[in-house]
């Protein structure tokens, strides 16, 4: 029987109800007397030298409360970087100013310029094509093969436009190039990973207000992180002390990462709002967010595997051009590094690694996580090529997996890239997935797709991530800027309900419902019983926020330590009202009891008289239950699972669809699959949206030509397929409380290399080899009558 | 330019306001009417998050002008609800958790309850291409298409 409450129902979701409705409160939907409104003029060209601004006209325009422009925010700090990684050769990256407008030059369509403040957007708008701006322009590098050339450079800092060269691991370089010199076979595949946007359905948007009574901030902002926006904001970017502003994240509409960075709109929009006395908001229209928003992936390639006889891999040599974009973004240089490059081993056993990422600027908005991070361009870079790998060696693609599996047996599993498996059982996830897929029949269903004039083909994929991001320690010794440890405070309030604080925020992840289920498994309460507060500073603890799929490993960590404290000091409390020693009392189902006897307490009474302390073991105990905790972890978690799809091409057009797409995941104990299973539909369909429909694009002149969703494909209903989703055989985390690993991002990362390798398949009689996503119909098509002459 | 006073219906509520000539019913109903409900997820009717009922039509009230409104009849996802009881749609939403971060949800359940209007019994298929004019990002539209078909049955069984 399943769960009804606690961990493993599939407790319905609370926050629901406010959505349904209409009652979500999002940044957009706040306001705030007398607000005025924020409207930035961007650049409209790639690249070129300010040569003459002017803003005297909008100024003087009806309904304008300000203009600004660099000059005006002297003092101010640049966007910091969260993450400094090292070259090479010992140096540190290439850093350039991020500034919050435009000093001088600019750097990417969209780059900001002005900052009007009206009284109304539309005034706004208005007043800036009052504005007398001049660019001088300057030839535009988009490509990064042609940027590393060096002719056209973004910034003096980089005169080859390259912010940092890495090698990993330095140490076994010359190993695997001796390998590969020798080996039986080598598989080569150069590959592009394509240039995504988030597109969070909320855009982002800001609220800014100035009390100068009490001389605070309040900064209402889109964020899956306020208290590291007030910390990056206050202390780098503004100087306003942390206990003088106050950030909040309310309801915010999806993320997938590019919520996480700290931008220059909302540092700008609190500054503001002091230096116009009024509150000021922002919100970005669409194209806004297309050319302001972090963009992801954008890797170039080039991947040898080397294999002996009988297809163990021996070692893996890959190569990398990874785009940051115009500047970086908060954490944009560890993405391609200590996410990608510690994932190489991907669920293999293959002893020799190396790889080595130069990381380029170009004239295009900045590159940063998007859900995966770096794990998705090291799974599909590993299962693109292992499945090329089986069709040279004419081994089975299942069979060669399979072969070079980390066995359940070899845990802790360290591999040759840094980190260190814990637990995990690839096999099962793999058997469990071909069984739901029914692979067995697949031949009769590609004889069915044959007489209607249909390619049919079978993708399988493998992937492992890490998440649960990250011991502090760790990723401190890898150029982290932070740390990330978790934050709870749990507060039980003098009638027995529960108030948790937590650092995590949930933006469409369900943590109001299952962080309660948690809560009310230790306690034995009702769920109702226990509410989750988020996002907002001034009443929760300093914590990370929510990304890399880390939440409740780190976050549910910290509230399990929080509640674990409340039931130690409940039961002091307990012990003394019952006329007992402490080491007798046990707590179950929500009461006391003295063991061995009948004597027994509930929880009520006890949060009572913590709070009504009359008769009380003073000496010994304080009044009041509430307890606050920082969980550290101590390694990454590391779910992984086997994806199975298959696809049906249409030669003649090059249109492809997903016919049918098998997830098996493990996630370690699972709180509300309910929950789980929603967030790899979801992590699904941006996978398959990257594999056959998103593309992020430029031309050669650096103008964004996919800036809104009549140039960019979102995946629509019609496009995807119901999904099969399975997350039985799990082998819990060995070193969080909770057993679990986190599920956020395991769709996203485990499917674009299942569907072109699908697709690959049914074009395999036709002699194609390989396709760069998007597999739009046109790129299918061509390869088709490409292989075909 | 002067202001333009509308009076028109919300929710079979009579309202009126007074709005700039080339505002939307989107701005109306979100800064005039205080009804939030209804989301710009892009301003140019390319994802549905703003969609709305005119005189029974499903619309993107970003493309509708306010004034437009002038004697018609509009209905919100505020108005789905009778009260505390929700539609049948919202129990179902809740029930296959078929939303996520809530933004795209309520032009999803204005315009799967116009389908409904149209069609008792729509198949899977007719349900998918329905919504082709709503985007949601979060859920893979799995679990949506699952309580709009649950959500058919029960309310043909009603």
């Amino acid at each position: 029987m399943p769960k009804d409450h606690g961990i493993g129902a599939s407790s319905k979701r609370r926050e629901d109800v406010r959505f349904l409705t209409g009652k979500g409160q999002y940044t957009d939907d706040i306001n705030r007397p007398g607000q005025a409104f924020c409207y930035f003029l961007r650049s409209n060209v790639a690249h070129g030298t300010i040569t003459s601004l002017d803003v005297s006209a909008a100024r003087d325009a009806k309904g304008v409360v300000g203009v600004f422009t660099s000059k005006d925010l002297e003092g101010l700090g640049g966007i910091p970087c969260g993450w400094e990684v090292t070259d090479k050769d010992g140096a540190p990256m290439k850093e350039p100013k991020h500034p919050i407008l435009a000093e001088g030059k600019v750097r990417h369509v969209g780059d900001p310029i002005v900052a009007i403040i009206a009284d109304s957007l539309a005034a706004g708008r208005d007043a800036a094509e009052l504005v007398e701006l001049e660019i001088d322009e300057l030839p535009a590098v988009v490509d990064m093969r042609e940027a590393i050339k060096g002719g056209t450079v973004l910034h003096d800092v980089a005169p080859d436009n390259i912010c940092y060269d890495w090698e990993f691991v330095a140490e076994n370089k010359a190993a695997v190039d001796e390998a590969i010199r020798n080996a039986h076979h080598v598989t080569t595949l150069e590959l592009v990973n394509n240039r995504l946007v988030p597109n969070a359905m909320e855009p982002r948007a800001a609220v800014g207000e100035y009390d100068a009574g009490r001389d605070e901030y309040t900064l209402w902002t889109t964020s899956q992180n306020p208290h590291v926006i007030r910390l990056l904001m206050g202390a780098f970017v503004l100087s306003i002390p942390e206990h003088k502003l106050r950030v909040v994240a309310p309801d915010v509409g999806g993320g997938f990462g590019s919520k996480i960075y700290h931008y220059a709109e909302e540092a700008f929009i609190t500054w503001v709002s002091k230096r116009v006395g009024r509150p000021v908001k922002w919100n970005a229209d669409r194209s806004e967010a297309f050319m302001s928003d972090a963009h992801g992936r954008d890797h170039v390639t080039k991947v040898e595997l080397a294999m002996d006889q009988e297809g163990n891999f021996l070692a893996l040599r890959s190569s990398t051009l990874a785009n940051m974009g115009a500047y970086l973004s908060t954490f944009a240089p560890c993405i391609p590094t200590w996410l990608h490059g510690t994932l190489l081993a991907g669920n293999y056993k293959t002893p020799l690694i190396f790889t080595n990422v130069k990381a380029v600027f170009t004239n295009t908005v900045p590159v940063d996580a998007y859900r995966g991070a770096g794990r998705p361009e090291a799974t599909y870079q590993l299962e693109r090529t292992i499945d090329k790998a089986a069709r040279e060696m004419g081994i089975d693609p299942v069979e060669l997996r399979r072969r070079n599996f980390v066995k359940p047996d070899q845990y802790p599993y360290q591999t040759p890239v840094a980190v260190i498996y814990d637990t995990g059982n690839y096999d099962a996830t793999l058997d469990k997935a071909l069984e739901l897929a029914d692979v067995r029949g697949f031949a009769e269903r590609k004889a069915d797709s044959a007489a209607r004039g249909k390619l049919r083909g079978l993708g399988i994929a493998n992937y492992i991530e890490a998440c649960g991001i990250a011991p502090s320690s760790l990723v401190g010794a890898l150029g982290a800027r932070a740390g990330l440890y978790e934050a709870a405070t749990v507060r039980v309030n003098p009638t027995g309900n529960v108030s948790v604080f937590t650092g995590s925020h949930s933006h469409g992840q369900g943590h109001e419902t299952t962080f309660a289920q948690v809560v009310a498994d230790m306690l034995g309460c009702e769920e109702a019983n226990v509410d989750i507060v988020h996002g907002d500073t001034s009443r929760i603890p300093f914590g990370m926020g929510t990304y890399g799929s880390r939440s409740l490993a780190v976050g549910g960590s910290a509230i399990v330590k929080s509640v674990e404290k409340i039931i130690t000091k409940a039961k002091k409390i307990a012990a003394h009202l019952l006329e007992a020693s402490e080491a007798d009392i046990t707590f179950a189902n929500g009461q006391f009891t003295v063991a061995g006897t009948d004597k027994a307490i509930d929880w009520g009474s006890v949060a009572l008289t913590a709070y009504v302390p009359h008769k009380y073991p003073i000496d010994d105990v304080e009044p009041g239950l509430e307890e606050t905790s920082f969980y550290d972890p101590a390694n990454f978690t590391y779910p992984a699972g086997t994806y199975v799809c298959e696809v049906e091409v249409d030669p003649d057009t090059g249109v492809v669809e997903v016919q049918s797409f098998v997830a098996a995941d493990d996630f370690g104990n699972v709180v509300n699959p309910m929950i789980v299973e929603g967030q790899v539909h979801g992590g699904l369909a941006q996978g398959i949206g990257q594999a056959i429909l998103e593309g992020c694009s430029y031309d050669e002149n650096g103008q964004l030509l996919s800036a809104s969703y009549m140039d960019y494909a979102m995946p629509r209903a019609a496009d995807l397929p119901m999904f099969v989703v399975d997350h039985s055989c799990n082998t819990p985390c060995t070193h969080n409380p909770l057993g679990v690993k986190g599920c956020g991002e395991a769709g996203a990362i485990g499917s674009p290399p299942a569907i072109v390798n699908a697709v690959i398949d049914a074009l395999s009689a036709h002699g194609v080899t390989h396709i760069d996503m998007p597999l739009t119909p046109r790129r299918v098509w061509e390869a088709i009558r490409a292989a075909r002459n | 330019m002067s202001r333009i006073h509308v009076t028109t219906s919300v929710n079979g509520d009579e309202v009126d306001f007074l709005c700039e000539p080339d505002e939307t019913l989107l701005d109306a109903l979100r800064n005039r009417l205080g009804l939030t409900g209804s989301k710009e997820g892009c301003g140019t009717g390319d994802c549905g998050a703003c969609s709305v009922t005119l005189d029974g039509r499903l619309v993107c009230s970003c493309l509708v002008l306010a004034a437009e409104a002038e004697g018609r009849e509009i209905a919100t996802i505020e108005g789905m609800a009778e009260g505390e009881a929700l539609h049948p749609l919202q129990k179902k939403f809740i029930e296959h958790a078929a939303l996520q971060c809530g933004v795209c949800t309520p032009g999803i359940l204005v315009a799967t309850k116009a389908l409904l209007e149209k069609n008792p019994d729509p198949s899977e298929t007719e349900v998918r291409y329905w919504l082709a004019g709503n985007l949601c990002r979060c859920t893979g539209y799995d679990k949506i298409i699952r309580a709009v078909m649950d959500a058919a049955a029960e309310l043909r069984r009603a």
